[in-house]
């Protein structure tokens, strides 16, 4: 696309060079922070990251501690933020591409998404916590986590969502109507499978922020120091990050390469996520070229 | 009659993808109702003038104030610390992956720019308190355990990919023709960056540093890890200080009873994090669509 500025870049050499210049200093001092971090975390927490560390629980030995309740917690915790949340979101983006029409109310709820996904996610704990936990009665459980959870990551999957079921081609749609099918028949039969790569797409991208947060977990009131794994859905929990950032916030160097055992397991999990997710994006292009 | 079910079902179907479709709007109801009906309770014993005026802020203390500007004044100086970094940096980025880089060059770079914005925070905290903070500390002697300066520089890092991303798009989005007329007229690519691109993507990249704004006020574990939990009304980045944010997670980590006054502190807290987060929200969305559909 800049062909035609080709000629022009040898006229004025030196500060467009300048330019690229900065930004290519710009951008690599990103990546040197972000190497800096990894390397620091590795270093950090390799010593600790073991077998016994994954299955001990909790400990004031900072030796002795582990993660077996925060890594299980975490596991259940997004289970249930899955089913929660994605029926409801993805059910919310077929509705606003499908069957909405185009009134001031539809326009309201997109307006009330787009300000949702900007919306604070400690805000989010303190929705949490005066709905599930206190009128609820749901206490500080498994399940306040995953519906507060869920309530956080929903913008994220609609808006994948409504992108991915966007992009079918209007021909699917019409091509199904011609041959008869109801309307829901063409949404299960066509348009669902059709854009399943990229909802899936959206939603692992979703979890994966909620893998990570510990702000509306912690608002919330889930706890610190749980030496015993969930046994239900009304069972306390504590999950990777908080761990992480309890054993961040103590004062002992010990502790701190906890921390950063723990947030290397997260790290590999976020990864294994956001390679699965590439990869189905991947496959996704490869399949279905309109 | 099989014609009467078929329909029936069709609404029913119908009816369950709008009721999907509403969860957002109670969700933001419920959030407005929670935060409002808390936020009453606590102004029924402090006043909202005591709230805006008083300029300290002490709930736990024995002698009890409840000025709001301590916990204002640390967010946003962290904030605008991070904003000062973002801005700048993500805009020069966003210019150069929009108007210098080959195709080959902006997929590889965008993928990479995208882990940095997709770190949990919790890590971002980790490396502010336990690396940047005693890192510049051998700079900086005077410079405390806690402070606003160095999450304010790892916030700056994280929303950078962000306003990089939205600039980008907002500068995809001025008509080529522009850009080829101002060739025409001899300019170089800087000149024509500057004179024609910016002035025309005005709107969308304006929108793209006030989401930056918002984001950066309602992050939470970065500041409060490594920002400390110290409100005080000042504006010197070396101390610690405490965001609106860190404060809500300090209550919440300790056992505060329902009901009382400290318990509804976090509430009212919360309402203006949100009142402000909301604003600048609405702003960033509106300057988008305005500007979306003056172009075409």
């Amino acid at each position: 696309m800049k062909t035609g500025a080709a000629t022009h870049a040898s006229q004025f050499p030196w500060t467009d060079r300048a330019f690229q210049l900065l930004a290519l200093l710009i951008i690599s001092m990103a990546m040197l922070v972000l190497f800096t971090l990894i390397a620091n975390i590795f270093l950090d927490g390799i010593n600790r990251l073991n077998f016994s560390f994954l299955t001990s629980f909790p400990s004031r030995f900072a030796n002795k501690a582990g993660i077996y309740s925060a890594w299980v917690g975490s596991a259940y915790l997004m289970i249930l933020t899955g089913i929660f949340s994605v029926p409801l979101g993805v059910g919310a983006a077929i509705y606003l591409e499908e069957y909405a029409p185009k009134n001031r109310f539809t326009r309201i709820i997109e307006l009330n998404i787009a300000n949702l996904a900007g919306v604070p996610s400690v805000i989010y704990g303190l929705l949490g916590l005066q709905l599930f936990v206190r009128y609820a009665h749901l206490e500080r459980s498994l399940i306040s986590g995953a519906l507060t959870m869920s309530l956080l990551i929903l913008p994220i999957i609609i808006i994948a969502s409504r992108e991915a079921v966007k992009a079918i081609p209007k021909s699917i749609r019409e091509a199904a109507l011609a041959l008869g099918a109801t309307k829901s028949q063409v949404v299960f039969s066509q348009v669902l499978p059709v854009a399943l790569p990229g909802i899936m797409t959206g939603c692992i991208l979703a979890f994966s922020r909620a893998i990570g947060e510990a702000a509306p977990l912690i608002t919330l009131g889930a706890l610190t120091y749980i030496p015993f794994l969930p046994d239900g859905l009304l069972s306390p929990f504590t999950v990777l990050p908080i761990q992480a950032f309890n054993w961040i916030s103590r004062p002992q160097e010990a502790f701190h390469e906890n921390a950063a055992a723990a947030i290397m397991v997260l790290m590999i999990v976020l990864l294994l996520m956001n390679s699965f997710a590439i990869y189905l994006r991947y496959k996704f292009q490869k399949r279905y070229n309109f | 009659m099989s014609l009467l079910t078929r329909q029936t079902k069709e609404k029913i179907v119908h009816f369950i993808f709008f009721l999907c479709g509403t969860v957002s709007i109670i969700t933001t109801i419920g959030i407005v109702l929670v935060l409002a009906s808390e936020s009453l309770n606590f102004f029924s014993q402090v006043s909202l003038f005591d709230f805006l005026t008083d300029t300290q802020w002490t709930p736990l203390f024995a002698d009890k104030h409840f000025g709001i500007w301590p916990l204002i004044s640390g967010t946003f100086l962290t904030a605008a610390i991070a904003v000062a970094i973002a801005l700048p940096t993500g805009l020069v980025v966003a210019i150069y992956l929009s108007e210098f880089a080959n195709e080959k060059v902006r997929r590889s770079l965008k993928p990479l720019l995208e882990i940095l914005a997709g770190v949990p925070t919790i890590i971002y905290g980790y490396f502010a308190l336990l690396v940047l903070t005693p890192l510049l500390q051998t700079f900086i002697p005077e410079l405390s355990g806690f402070n606003a300066l160095s999450p304010g520089l790892v916030m700056g890092i994280m929303i950078l990919p962000m306003v990089a991303s939205l600039s980008e798009d907002a500068l995809y989005s001025v008509p080529r023709s522009l850009r080829e007329a101002s060739y025409a007229l001899g300019s170089s690519r800087l000149q024509m960056v500057f004179k024609v691109l910016l002035p025309a993507a005005l709107g969308g990249i304006t929108a793209s540093f006030i989401l930056a704004i918002s984001r950066a006020v309602g992050e939470t574990m970065i500041v409060t890890i490594a920002a400390g939990q110290q409100p005080e009304l000042t504006l010197n980045p070396l101390k610690g200080v405490e965001t609106m944010t860190a404060y809500i997670v300090q209550i919440s980590l300790g056992d505060t009873p329902h009901g009382t006054l400290e318990y509804s502190t976090i509430f009212a807290v919360g309402s203006t994090l949100f009142l402000i987060t909301l604003m600048l929200n609405f702003i960033s969305i509106r300057i988008r669509e305005k500007y979306r559909s003056t172009q075409t």
